[in-house]
């Protein structure tokens, strides 16, 4: 019933990203644009995803965990680092060796109803993939795929014909991951998949994600905000603060003993459905809101509004430390036994 | 239970459709609740069950083509659906005060947040501009916004999310309301922005006694800010009970299913119950039990007859034959 007891396959890493940045530069002037400042949207992040591994990457709105996503999967060029696939790093992939490596890393989006083509049918948009990839070309052997991926799926494979407005958004969502499926991916970066779907809905999807993870030993990177999920999904956690990974362990540790003051405040502020354990759990609150990551604080990013910040945190930026087997957190302050808070 | 206290607002029977050109919708079917002074209810449920639609239009605040088409809601002695434009215009903002979802269309980004704020004192000729002052920069304060004599000056763009959402309560609450209804007010900000904001608003409600009427479909949040919840599907209230109970002993199939849906960040691993199917489109009016095809508890009954919310004792009522 624990956490713990939801082992990976394998430990081997498929992906390791190391000392990712990515800044976005702001502009000044119609004619003559002169570079004002950047937002620093992932500063030096680095973490790895094991062989059936799910990596939950968790924080609130624009901490910058899209951002990582989606600089992995090179939909936006990162500023500087490194992120290997099995070992080749793919910021250094030209055009066509990129394409191909896509094949492995797949993506489902948040919005099932922005990330499909309201002009294509479903068979086309799952045969699209295996066309452009040069995978077949045979119809036969193209229908015999779809078909079968709509039933992995759970969906009707009659559906074929049907245009994406005909169906919800939960079926929506799963043909969007039958999508990312069409290449036999091994990694799947999922932003947000469940956000905007209904609670009684969210949980079809997710059962659907972990079947498919067991069937196809597949690995994830979760991207989302709801810590519950996040923990439901997860085997390892990784909190992000504005644009800084503050902490990351397994799914176990960080829920139990978090030791960052910011995963502290984050994980009480969750609700829970039931009154009781509502009443009883104490609430470590958070003043004030994420400051700009234009210019984000000096030192310890979370500094402004930590409770027991120092002058220390204001002056050095604090490195990852492993306090416990697996378990990593950025802070000068948290140490001595796991579960303690920072003195 | 406490002493009865004075019911603030209480709806029966109400009932809104949406004619279109081809077909009707149906969105609230038929519903009655109530909510005291110092009390809140929480309306739970998934889009497009009625939820908001079912609250707005008692306020006049149908949208589009709909109308109210039976029932009645009386606020301190009034049917709030009998009342002209005008009149509601004199209890909106002054008697009951509402907070959207999105505080950013809420605003008008034209004019400061301290005019916006004074406006309903002014406009329900509560006081003058310069006693408006005073009171809007006191509001601003209660909510929480530090040094609100020039946050007054200032524009809604010039604040974040979660000071928008505090500057909406404060202009909801600036006339004392005697109800405050909240359409998924924490809805599009963070956890732990969430968090402080139903704490403000509690200790508001602790202040000035008002009854509220919290609308959500977060049942995590709910169990922490409501005293009685009402779970609504299919246009319809399916079960309603103090939250103890409702948690503790739910008793609709719908609300048993999306309980163990959630994952709850106090647990380890266990897999998720889903509700297979997916919420009705009301195009007739329910002649069955909206729940019914997607039940695993359904008889031959549930497909023919509605059933009524039937007492389980407690305050807890459930509307299922198999209960």
């Amino acid at each position: 019933m624990n956490a713990e007891t939801k082992k990976p396959a394998s430990g081997e890493p498929i992906l390791e990203v190391r000392h990712l940045v990515k800044h976005f530069p702001i502009y000044k002037g119609a004619l003559r644009k002169k570079q004002v400042g950047k937002v620093h949207a992932v500063d030096d992040v680095s973490f790895s995803i094991a062989q059936g591994e799910t990596l939950g990457l968790v924080g609130e709105s624009g901490c910058g965990k899209s951002t990582t996503a989606r600089t992995i999967v090179r939909l936006q060029d990162p500023t500087s680092g490194e992120v290997l696939f099995r070992g080749t790093d793919l910021s250094t992939l030209k055009g066509g060796e990129m394409r191909r490596m896509r094949q492995n890393i797949q993506m489902i989006f948040q919005d099932p109803y922005a990330s499909l083509n309201p002009r294509m049918r479903v068979g086309e948009v799952l045969r699209e993939p295996l066309m452009e990839h040069g995978i077949t070309r045979d119809r036969g052997e193209l229908d015999r795929r779809v078909k079968r991926m709509l039933e992995l799926v759970g969906l009707d494979p009659q559906f074929e014909n049907r245009f994406p407005h005909e169906f919800s958004g939960g079926q929506r969502q799963r043909i969007g991951i039958a999508r990312a499926l069409m290449l036999e991916p091994s990694l799947i970066i999922c932003d947000e998949p469940i956000s905007a779907l209904d609670v009684s809905v969210q949980a079809q999807i997710v059962n659907l994600l972990e079947d498919l993870q067991r069937e196809l030993g597949l690995s994830y990177l979760f991207v989302a905000h709801d810590l519950s999920m996040i923990r439901h999904i997860s085997h390892r956690v990784a909190i992000m603060y504005l644009g800084a990974l503050v902490e990351v362990g397994d799914c176990g540790d960080i829920y139990q003993s978090p030791l960052h003051p910011y995963t502290q405040a984050f994980l009480s502020a969750v609700p829970v459905p039931d009154p009781a354990v509502q009443k009883e759990r104490g609430r470590v609150s958070l003043e004030g809101e994420i400051p700009s990551a234009i210019a984000p604080p000096s030192g310890c990013r979370f500094r402004t509004r930590c409770r027991h910040a120092c002058p220390r945190c204001a002056e050095t930026r604090p490195e990852m430390r492993e306090l416990s087997p697996g378990h990593w957190v950025a802070c000068h302050l948290a140490g001595g036994e796991p579960g303690t808070r920072p003195a | 239970m406490e002493k009865t206290r004075e019911t603030v607002l209480r709806v029966e029977d109400l009932t809104v459709c949406f004619p279109g050109k081809l077909e009707t919708v149906y969105a609230v079917n038929g519903i009655s609740f109530h909510v005291d002074r110092g009390e809140t209810l929480g309306i739970v449920g998934e889009s497009g069950c009625g939820k908001s639609v079912s609250t707005m239009s008692v306020l006049g605040l149908v949208p589009g083509r709909g109308r109210v088409s039976g029932g009645r809601a009386d606020f301190k002695g009034r049917d709030l659906l009998g009342l002209s434009r005008k009149e509601l215009d004199a209890i909106r903002g002054n008697e009951i005060g509402i907070v959207f979802q999105d505080p950013i269309v809420s605003f008008n980004p034209v004019y400061t947040i301290g005019n916006q704020l004074m406006e309903p004192l002014l406009v329900h000729g509560k006081m003058d501009k310069e006693a408006a002052r005073k009171k809007a920069c006191e509001m601003l304060e209660l909510v929480g916004i530090t040094n609100p004599e020039e946050r007054m000056r200032a524009y809604p763009h010039q604040f974040s999310g979660g000071m928008r959402q505090r500057a909406m309560i404060a202009m909801a609450l600036i006339c004392g309301p005697d109800l405050l209804i909240a359409d998924e007010p924490t809805t599009a900000l963070d956890v732990t922005i969430e968090a402080q904001i139903v704490e403000l608003v509690k200790e508001l409600q602790r202040q000035m006694e008002m009854g509220i009427i919290w609308i959500s479909h977060d049942l995590g949040l709910m169990a922490g800010m409501a005293d009685r919840i009402a779970v609504m599907y299919g246009g319809l209230i399916v079960e309603t009970a103090p939250v103890e109970l409702l948690y503790g002993a739910p008793a609709h199939p719908y609300t048993i299913g999306l309980l163990a849906s959630l994952p709850r960040i106090n647990e380890g691993y266990r897999r998720l119950e889903s509700i297979e199917g997916m919420p009705p489109i009301l195009r007739q009016f329910p002649a069955s039990c909206p729940f019914a095809n997607r039940c695993k508890r359904r008889t031959a009954r549930c497909g023919e007859q509605v059933p009524p919310l039937r007492d389980l004792g407690g305050g807890h009522l459930a509307a299922c034959w198999e209960v």
